[in-house]
């Protein structure tokens, strides 16, 4: 299972905090693919993943039991 | 060193203090606060949200970044989230150094590297609606990937 958690406009436009998928081992690019197709989220190119509270790149791979973040563009300061 | 995300008023002369070092010769101060217009629309509000403890990570990470640059410096950052009015302190960033320079250079590098890669995202609120403003300007795009883990 991996834990999927959402942050500002991405967590109100799905009305939720976070969701689990049943994946064992998939990459960030694959779980952005499915995550748009089969789970109707809106566009996420210029969203950043993060696992493990580290950014991730494209090819890296999330793991069971790994906690994701989906960073749509920040605005802190 | 301090590094926090906090949800309360930050108090400026806290993050000084934490910075103030006998070897110093500057103490660099910047408070990043809550501006009423942009492009002439009237902010009324604003709302702060973060990973928190992503965003604390990140907040250290830049600390430590710039004592690879300057291994004297003594950095203190901390930013609020929730809900913020005009003029209120939404980041207050210290760094103390032995010569000024370098202080206002290490300052200038913490608030440009919190805006590119710690997690916390701002709504803006106006008088006709409301929208979280990396989105709003839509100018970043993450295709040439992920944030630099340090500046050349």
């Amino acid at each position: 299972m991996i834990r999927i958690l959402f942050f500002a406009q991405l967590k109100e436009q799905l009305n939720k905090k976070e969701m689990t998928l049943p994946y064992q081992e998939i990459t960030v690019k694959q779980l952005r693919e499915r995550l748009e197709k089969e789970y109707s989220l809106p566009a996420l190119s210029s969203v950043l993943f993060a696992i493990n509270e580290e950014f991730a790149a494209e090819d890296d791979i999330i793991r069971d039991g790994d906690v994701v973040a989906l960073i749509p563009p920040m605005s802190g300061g | 060193m301090m590094f926090q995300i906090v949800k309360e008023p930050i108090d400026v002369s806290r993050v000084i203090e934490a910075v103030v070092d006998r070897n110093a010769g500057a103490i660099v101060t910047f408070i990043g606060t809550v501006r009423e217009l942009t492009k002439g629309k009237k902010t009324l509000y604003l709302e702060y949200e973060a990973y928190e403890s992503m965003a604390q990570k990140k907040l250290e990470q830049i600390g430590a970044e710039i004592k690879q640059q300057f291994p004297n410096a003594k950095v203190a950052i901390v930013h609020r989230i929730g809900r913020l009015e005009i003029t209120d302190a939404a980041v207050v960033i210290a760094v103390s150094t032995p010569h000024r320079a370098d202080a206002y250079e290490a300052n200038r590098y913490a608030i440009e590297r919190i805006k590119e890669m710690v997690p916390i995202w701002k709504k803006e609120h106006w008088e006709d609606g409301s929208l979280w403003i990396g989105n709003q300007q839509e100018t970043i795009s993450y295709e040439k990937g992920i944030p630099k883990e340090m500046k050349s």
